[in-house]
């Protein structure tokens, strides 16, 4: 015991604590998406559903620029697919705000961002799982990638890390929010704009000019074209560091405000 | 080093901006090794109390020290030196029972092994080991209640937080938990227990304080409390509202208290309830007046209230 007292006050010790929570906590919540597999079969047939609703009832009457639309459509089911994840982070802050665990972490010697970040950390991994099962059903429907394994890997990492950037913002809305549907309803004015109104489904040039100046400078249509040109082996100019770029100052502010939050969640 | 486990100085805390004093000036000392209780309806403060001084909320002004430690200074000093169940603080349903307290360990920075060792014991000290490897959402109410329990005792806190560990139990888990408090009190942890049961504070705790709209109303030792107020109610059912409120006079002088009109039932509180009982029947029977029920009974909280404040603890919806 004393070994452990005296480690704490170290910063080393401090931050081996941090980690170690982190890790329990992302682990508890994994546990937990096991024992709901509806929750799994759900989440994983939503992108799915999405697949082959555009690839086979809208597909025809989208005409994509360059090759076919199919693989113009895979990375940005997969962009949209990883963003839509941090839906999930709301919804599961605000479950355990609503249960009363918040409660009872906030009364322990734990590190303060280690729910927020066990939360968000958790469902990187869901998105990592995601990832791989559009992929494989990318490739059924005939997607056939031409960057190469290693762009595809940097598109996968590149994605799944602006995805988890933009999940602490969902993460504060999971905590400000009163109940877990209202955490859900209040994602959507949030995220279909941001993912539709974007160059994932649709070729900018195809919205009226109004939209385009939004939908190609923002954020996630930026994610959308690195991934796309990643994966593709298609030129995407400086996309892939916008992405980062967003992605990095999406965490800078978003991490604090969200933990602010939590600091104070009743 | 002080002799009390917990002080708390003119604690004060509102919500919504103000409009609602949830705790109005609350000062609390609660000796080491003693169960304390803080008696109240719903809305009275008890459990922001709790919030307080488990460093979950912030007071809007005064001071607690916990375990010898700043609650705002030093919370994770007292944190450290704390355990927290109750009606809020939860478990988590996905888990097993083991899977619960081991978590809970970590985050309590135990190792593995001795946070998995310590989970053991524990579900086997609550008779929780058949059930630990099932998730917690198949339990019964009794058996969250003790695993919550066990999840605030994981890393064995010289002071514990209770909040109305026993609301909405069956009387037999309510018994078996008031079991599970004593020993722990012998065995030396500081209880601070919150509770709208008279009968509980009266079984556990050595000293109290009731809680009124975030204000202290009465402090003391159950004896005390109830040696203010009396032992026993006897309430006596007339035929209708009007015999009760018109007869009132007969029997008005046979206690010290107010009395209290509910219906056709007229309650008075009293010490020796037997014999006021019989002097109740003699009385009206002299008077040839119709006595429709006679009951005895404990006194309850709202009879404490009464008592206390001249109004029923009527619910606050927070």
């Amino acid at each position: 015991m004393n070994t452990s007292v005296q480690s704490r006050d170290s910063l080393i010790g401090r931050l081996r604590w941090a980690f170690s929570d982190v890790a329990t906590i992302t682990q508890r919540n994994l546990i937990a998406v096991m024992r709901v597999p509806a929750a799994i079969v759900f989440v994983i047939l939503q992108p799915v559903m999405f697949v082959l609703l555009f690839r086979y009832v809208f597909g025809g009457a989208i005409t994509a620029p360059g090759s076919s639309y199919v693989n113009f459509l895979i990375p940005g089911i997969l962009v949209q697919t990883t963003i839509f994840g941090a839906v999930g982070t709301a919804i599961g802050l605000a479950e355990d705000l609503a249960r009363g665990l918040i409660e009872r972490f906030r009364a322990l010697p734990m590190a303060r961002m280690a729910v927020l970040a066990g939360r968000t950390l958790s469902d990187l991994v869901r998105n990592v799982v995601i990832l791989i099962v559009i992929t494989v059903i990318g490739f059924a429907v005939g997607f056939r990638p031409t960057g190469g394994v290693i762009a595809y890997f940097q598109a996968s990492f590149l994605m799944l890390f602006f995805a988890f950037c933009l999940s602490w913002g969902f993460a504060f809305i999971g905590l400000a929010a009163p109940n877990s549907e209202t955490a859900q309803a209040m994602t959507f004015p949030l995220i279909f704009p941001i993912t539709f109104a974007s160059s994932i489904f649709v070729p900018v040039e195809t919205m009226p000019g109004w939209l385009q100046a939004f939908a190609n400078n923002q954020p996630v249509s930026q994610a959308a074209a690195a991934v796309r040109g990643l994966m593709l082996g298609t030129p995407h100019g400086n996309a892939t560091w916008w992405t980062l770029g967003y992605g990095i100052v999406f965490l800078a502010i978003l991490a604090p405000v969200a933990t602010r939050r939590y600091r104070r969640a009743a | 080093m002080t002799q009390f486990a917990i002080e708390a100085r003119n604690i004060v805390k509102t919500f919504r901006d103000g409009e609602v004093r949830a705790l109005d000036g609350v000062s609390l000392n609660v000796p080491v090794g003693q169960v304390f209780g803080l008696l109240g309806p719903n809305g009275s403060g008890k459990t922001t109390m709790v919030r307080i001084l488990s460093t979950i909320l912030a007071a809007d002004s005064g001071e607690a020290v916990v375990a010898g430690h700043d609650v705002t200074a030093a919370a994770d000093a007292v944190r450290r030196s704390i355990g927290l169940a109750g009606q809020y603080a939860t478990v988590d349903e996905n888990l097993t029972g083991f899977e619960n307290l081991r978590m809970i360990g970590r985050l309590n920075h135990l190792t593995k092994a001795q946070a998995s060792a310590t989970a053991h014991e524990l579900l086997e000290r609550f008779g929780l080991t058949d059930a630990g490897q099932r998730p917690a959402k198949t339990y019964s109410g009794g058996m969250r209640r003790r695993l919550d329990l066990a999840a605030a005792l994981v890393a064995q806190p010289p002071v514990l937080f209770l909040d109305e560990p026993t609301t909405g139990l069956d009387p037999q888990s309510r018994q078996d938990l008031w079991v599970i408090i004593e020993e722990l009190v012998a065995s030396g942890v500081t209880v601070l227990l919150t509770t709208q049961y008279l009968e509980e504070a009266d079984r556990l705790a050595s000293q109290l304080v009731v809680l009124d709209h975030g204000r202290i109303i009465a402090e003391g030792t159950p004896a005390d409390l109830k040696a203010n107020l009396g032992t026993t109610v006897v309430a006596v059912t007339f035929a209708s509202h009007h015999d009760a409120t018109s007869n009132l006079h007969l029997i008005r002088d046979l206690t010290k208290n107010e009395p209290n009109i509910d219906g056709a039932t007229v309650e008075l509180t009293v010490n020796s309830g037997p014999q006021v009982a019989a002097d109740v029947i003699r009385r009206l029977d002299q008077a040839n007046i119709a006595v429709v029920g006679l009951a005895l009974r404990e006194p309850s909280l709202d009879d404490v209230f009464l008592n206390l404040t001249g109004h029923k603890a009527e619910e606050v919806v927070a």
